[in-house]
């Protein structure tokens, strides 16, 4: 079945699938910090770390171990959540810019243990052999985005999300509604760093070289970018902010020496002309059910109870 | 052997600093982190280093002409990337700081390459004093010296004159503030003048004492300094002056202990454990929560 795959796979350009990988990784690692911010409102500026962590256990699983892939990828995320719950449950007592902070401080303090560790090869980082899998790498990706998708949709909808939703909210009403908002916020960071682990193992085995120093700032500044882009707490926002940034870099190349200065500039613009995201305040749902004609429009509505 | 690694330290501590105040001042007014910051300090450096290399500019104008170009370009900034900005999510304006951050940068490496530059060797002259047995050089005394009279300046500005009594105002409650007769976008302007102007000059200083500037200095300085502004507690100026020197120090007797690889990460493990025990830094006043 692998080679029919990778057949397949052989006829689309490579350059291309190569974008279309990427794109994967971004939405993943999107979704995992949607949970974080936008669904439970925790600005976390450290994601790159958790990506950098599930990087190298996953590496360190096929380079030592061997594991089939499946199972690596599943391991390194619950290794990476692991490390999530156990940073995040002293830090997620702070609020606001101070947990903002301190997720950088963790990250920053990551990187630079990453670079003196042996295991992690130092600052000469890690080759990653070929997943120990007979599915294209590609096909592979996709299949976690869409799994991460359903996996996060669901917890939107779910209790859970809700009481997430309520902490974003108003942190203090939610405590007083019932809710243990310390456990349900260590519960999200760990959920949204699993993700960060899972596309940070994707990415190590994709890109088959990594390096501590890959997973800097800027890295976790990236996939805020996405998120926010997309609109907050949205999950089509997601889709579509990672979809747009991951690409970017790959459009912008025809302008070579300029394609990070004009980045930098649309941040701006779109932060401008769109400053709660392109996704923020639409209710997807809403949107199908009219398209497919199953809700009256907001004005057909209104047209409505002035009669 | 301390005594000398506490003055390295305190010289150090001092540009963070200088760079710390504006993110402070910043944040107190309008609560935003200008993640742009860190490059108007960067932008300081090379405008400094080009005064004196190209132009053979003193030293000391080279870094009053820096200041003037930097608060320009922090007025600028604020306008075109902050204040349309003004009235949306905290989160955009954080975005758009980081892309104004990215354009500045590479349009740095752009125009001055990506290699580092020194200063010229006789843009200031270096001798030793020995203090005991203790070597202090007569730079670190002058960054000692200009960050503590920019300081005391800045203290001066804020606490006795006009402006700096609306910027308290416009601080304590923007919209009160407004409705008293201040105009605050004035404030804002200033605030943002004021801070860029100190890092210009943190960014001139440190330039000399490394003898490096690069395109990509502005980005683990400005974290640092961002870090010894939350350290003291954001939106505090004497805290921000405090978690400054506090992180060059311990930076420095980190580094002199042997812990030298591990330089970047001891500002962020002394901010983690601080913010852990008093979760709005040293100087932080209490939140209250409104409920």
């Amino acid at each position: 079945m692998g080679e029919a795959l990778q057949a397949l796979l052989g006829n689309i350009n490579p350059y291309f699938l190569q974008i279309i990988v990427n794109i994967g990784i971004g939405i993943v690692l999107a979704l995992g910090l949607n949970v974080i911010t936008g669904l439970t409102g925790q600005l976390s500026l450290g994601h790159a770390a958790f990506m950098s962590v599930g990087a190298f256990t996953s590496a360190l699983l096929t380079i030592r171990l061997g594991m089939p892939f499946t199972l690596n990828i599943l391991v390194t995320g619950l290794v990476t959540a692991g490390v999530g719950a156990l940073i995040g449950y002293p830090i997620l007592r702070l609020t606001g810019d101070y947990l903002a902070i301190c997720t950088l401080g963790f990250a920053e303090i990551v990187k630079v243990v990453f670079l003196n560790l042996d295991i992690t090869n130092r600052a000469l980082g890690l080759s990653v052999p070929s997943p120990n899998t007979t599915i294209p790498m590609p096909i592979m990706v996709w299949l976690v985005v869409v799994l991460a998708v359903i996996v996060v949709s669901f917890i939107h909808n779910s209790r859970f999300g809700r009481a997430l939703k309520a902490i974003r909210g108003d942190e203090i009403a939610a405590e007083a509604m019932g809710i243990d908002v310390a456990r349900y916020k260590v519960q999200s960071f760990a959920i949204g760093t699993f993700l960060a682990g899972v596309g940070g193992g994707l990415y190590a085995h994709f890109i088959s070289y990594i390096n501590p120093s890959d997973f800097g700032f800027l890295k976790s500044i990236d996939i805020l970018s996405m998120i926010v882009l997309g609109g907050l707490g949205s999950i089509p926002g997601s889709i579509i902010g990672a979809t747009i940034l991951a690409a970017a870099p790959e459009f912008l190349r025809f302008m070579a020496k300029y394609r990070m200065l004009v980045y930098g500039g649309l941040l701006v613009f779109m932060m401008i002309f769109r400053p709660n995201g392109l996704m923020g305040g639409i209710n997807f749902t809403e949107v199908v059910l009219r398209a497919i004609g199953r809700k009256p429009h907001m004005k057909e509505e209104m047209e409505k109870k002035q009669h | 052997m301390f005594f000398q690694q506490l003055i390295n330290g305190i010289a150090l501590g001092s540009t963070y600093a200088l760079i710390a105040l504006g993110y402070t001042m910043v944040y107190g007014i309008i609560t935003l982190i200008n993640f742009a910051h860190g490059e108007i300090y960067m932008v300081g450096a090379f405008v400094g280093l080009l005064l004196v290399a190209t132009f053979k500019l003193n030293i000391f104008v080279a870094m009053v002409l820096a200041m003037v170009t930097c608060m320009v370009l922090g007025v600028l900034i604020e306008l075109i990337a902050y204040r349309p900005l003004r009235k949306s999510s905290r989160l955009s304006a954080l975005i758009s700081a980081i892309g104004v951050s990215i354009f500045l940068s590479t349009l740095a490496q752009m125009i001055f390459g990506a290699d580092a530059k020194g200063f010229p060797s006789d843009a200031f002259p270096v001798n030793q004093i020995h203090i005991g047995d203790a070597d202090i050089s007569t730079l670190q005394l002058l960054i000692i010296g200009i960050s503590a009279i920019l300081m005391v300046a800045l203290e001066f500005i804020v606490q006795k004159t006009k402006i700096g009594k609306a910027m308290r105002a416009t601080s304590e409650d923007y919209n009160t503030a407004a409705l008293m007769g201040i105009n605050v976008n004035v404030v804002i302007s200033f605030t943002f003048a004021l801070g860029s102007a100190l890092a210009a000059a943190g960014g001139v200083l440190v330039g000399l004492l490394f003898n490096a500037v690069s395109f990509n200095m502005g980005l683990m300085a400005g974290l640092k300094a961002f870090a010894a502004a939350v350290l003291g507690g954001i939106g505090s100026i004497p805290g921000a002056m405090l978690g400054g020197l506090l992180l060059g120090i311990t930076e420095v007797l980190g580094v002199a202990a042997g812990y030298s690889s591990y330089r970047d990460a001891i500002a962020f493990a002394i901010l983690v454990l601080v913010l852990l025990v008093r979760p709005t830094g040293l100087l932080g006043r209490k939140i209250q929560k409104k409920v």
